[in-house]
């Protein structure tokens, strides 16, 4: 997995809430056997009916690396096909009112950072980037600090172990895999 | 719970804890994981690379069913991407000893209906599945969820998860539901009121005396759709009607090892006493046949009603997302949705394809013809649940009336395998997920029961069954 610290990176503007993972990557998407190239598929659907008026489309969305997102996101199939996308195009951090709990855990896992910030802060982040396209955010992880355009700062939660996984690009199965022992002895008491 | 008494879920929990230490998630330990085509390629691969085996093959169980075709026409000549992935199962299962009920297999169905009709779906077990309807096993009052193919990898190579405890919410479902009111109008309820992101972080536990009343299935289909609501799971304890279901099925416990679970399955109830972090109630008389009007589960209301209107809606963002919504649906706010016209019905998916199911579409449609113009699809959840209706001559009344009878499979639920919508159609569908372009791009899905969806096929517009 890759390690997440910090970045410094334009925003993506998407504030729709119940944003599902058929519409992050619609089901037809989902016949591949590996689980790369699937940024083309981010949004295919969004993307085509509303041309270069998406968000994803303008150009001010190239090399962005924030999504900004509305409540639930990722909210319906537990796809990680969603993720997977996301980061395949160039993703590395959602920042939403809330996130279904799925889509959060197959985020992490894929290096992909859920920032879920309150109403206020989320209206604060919203007007200025509507109000400025080119706007960046700071994000740092060790600190849970989100900077917005202005200069204010925010904190954002997230478990203190997802957070060390985050950090130094833990691997959660080789975590799991370290307790063998453990697992056998319940396989032993468990009928 | 400091008073000692625990929740059907805390008892589920604590008896697959392997361990809990400091800030880490739990390590549960999983009974049954489920695998299907799509959600699993990249799981083996992964095993691959780090030269890790299956650790308990007899504790996972595969089947194909997502991109499925449900023509009797060979595989082949329905989308060389599909097949590829069908092989890659296929070849996957062989080279990790995992036993595979494939398309050759009487046995083959939606992942969620096999589970159960095999006997493997058990009261007390973890249960997980890269599919978010996973929860459809909670029903028997196991412990079951959907994860993503990480955690496919992580439960093949270790039979384990890393989890954090999820809060309870319990829905009490008490008093009678009224004729032609059934288990999906009872979710489809709950999920407008509390909304598709009500129960994220929490276990549902259904609880009350119309969800006793339910017979096995309707349980399955109210558990199904848990996810809707954003929950991590729904179950239900186990009764003497989850026992009579189990009993005698192939892959469930026989002779003294069935005394031994029965004794341990019964076990599995909420205490007198225990509490919920929240807890919700229904009034199961006051229900009606519901459908949905928008783009996601939580945009339903009872069929008698008007379409909301975005303007009394307070809060802006859900003003803009019903908006939203109406335009993608082409309805009006304040519409009613009876007659509203329908272009395809579907009666399937794991939420509504078992024999009941068909038996209340097949009792709507039983000497009448469906409306001209409609397309009509009934898919049975599994090939023996085909085969059982088929038994019953149900798919001759199907026939007759013009509805198509296919295979088993997913089919139309995600119009993964060429059944879909065409772009602006409209369909009555008893499947889980109304979200724009779920059941073919641009397609308009309204989610309701097999009644309701054989009225509506009928009368060719949406329809009150108990009126047709
Ligand atoms: S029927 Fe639909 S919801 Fe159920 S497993 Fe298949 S695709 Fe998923």
């Amino acid at each position: 997995m890759n390690a997440f610290t910090s970045l410094d990176s334009r925003i993506v503007s998407l504030p729709t809430d119940d944003i599902d993972t058929d519409q992050i990557v619609p089901a037809r998407f989902l016949k591949v056997t590996s689980k790369k190239g699937l940024g083309d598929a981010l949004f295919a659907d969004w993307r085509t009916a509303r041309g270069d008026e998406f968000p994803l489309s303008r150009p001010e969305a190239k090399g962005a690396q924030v999504l900004l997102a509305g409540a639930n996101f990722g909210c319906g199939s537990s796809r990680e096909h969603a993720p997977w996308a996301l980061v395949d195009f160039g993703f590395r951090a959602i920042v939403a009112k809330s996130f279904a709990d799925i889509f959060r855990g197959n985020a992490i896992k894929n290096g992909l950072l859920p920032i879920a910030v309150d109403d206020a802060t989320h209206a604060r982040l919203l007007a200025l980037r509507t109000a400025d396209a080119n706007v960046t955010v700071q994000v740092d992880l060790a600190s849970q600090t989100l900077t917005l355009p202005d200069g204010s700062t925010a904190t954002f939660p997230i478990d203190a172990f997802s957070k060390h996984c985050l950090l130094n690009g833990v691997d959660e199965l080789g975590y799991l895999l370290s307790f063998e022992a453990n697992i056998a002895a319940h396989e032993r008491r468990a009928p | 719970m400091a008073s000692g008494k625990t929740t059907l879920f805390e008892k589920v929990w604590n008896a697959h804890v392997v361990t809990e230490e400091g800030a880490a998630p739990a390590i549960l330990y999983i009974d049954l994981h489920l695998i299907h085509e799509v959600t699993s390629p990249q799981a083996f691969t992964g095993l691959r690379e780090r030269g890790l085996k299956v650790r308990r093959p007899e504790r996972t169980v595969a089947t194909m069913d997502h991109s499925t075709p449900t023509l009797p026409k060979h595989l082949a000549t329905v989308d060389p991407q599909a097949v590829a992935q069908l092989d890659k199962l296929e070849a996957n299962c062989a080279e990790f000893g995992v036993t595979l009920y494939s398309l050759a297999s009487e046995k083959q169905g939606i992942v969620h209906v096999i589970g159960p009709e095999l006997g493997i779906t058990q009261p007390g077990m973890t249960i997980v599945c890269g599919d978010s309807h996973t929860s459809t096993h909670g029903a028997f009052g196991a412990l079951a969820f959907g994860i993503g193919t990480s955690e496919v990898e992580h439960v093949l190579a270790s039979q384990c998860l890393l989890q954090r405890k999820p809060k309870t919410l319990e829905v009490r479902v008490e008093g009678e539901l009224s004729p032609g009111v059934t288990a999906k109008d009872i979710i489809l309820g709950l999920i407008a009121r509390i909304g598709v992101g009500g129960a994220t972080g929490h276990v549902i536990e259904y609880t009350g005396s119309a969800i006793r009343a339910l017979d096995m299935e309707a349980r399955m289909t109210v558990c199904n759709m848990s996810i809707e609501a954003g929950a991590r799971a729904g179950m239900i304890a186990p009764d003497e009607k989850t026992l009579a279901f189990l009993e005698g099925r192939e892959l469930a416990p026989h002779g003294a090892a069935w005394d031994a679970a029965v004794a341990r399955w019964k076990t599995f109830t909420t205490d007198e006493g225990a509490t919920f972090d929240q807890t919700v109630a229904i009034d199961a008389a006051t229900l009606e046949p519901m459908i949905t009007y928008g783009t996601h589960p939580g945009m339903g209301m009872p069929i008698s009603g008007r379409i909301p209107a975005p303007g009394s809606l307070s809060d802006p963002a859900q003003r803009a997302a019903l908006e939203k919504a109406l335009k993608y649906m082409n309805l009006e706010a304040d519409a009613a949705i009876l007659g509203q016209k329908v272009d395809v019905v579907f009666v399937g998916s794991c939420t509504n394809s078992r024999m009941s199911d068909l038996r209340l579409a097949a009792g709507v449609l039983k000497g009448k013809t469906i409306a001209k113009g409609v397309r009509m699809l009934v898919v049975p959840g599994s090939k023996q649940i085909k085969k059982q209706a088929e038994a019953e001559g149900l798919d001759r009344i199907f026939v007759d009336a013009g509805a198509e009878w296919r295979e088993a499979g997913c089919s139309m639920c995600i119009a993964m395998n060429g059944d879909m919508l065409k772009p602006g159609q409209y369909a009555v569908s008893t499947s889980n997920r109304n979200f724009e372009g779920r059941q073919g791009p641009g397609g308009r899905t309204f989610l309701a029961s097999p009644l309701t969806a054989a009225a509506s096929a009928l009368r060719g517009h949406v329809a009150d069954a108990r009126t047709v």
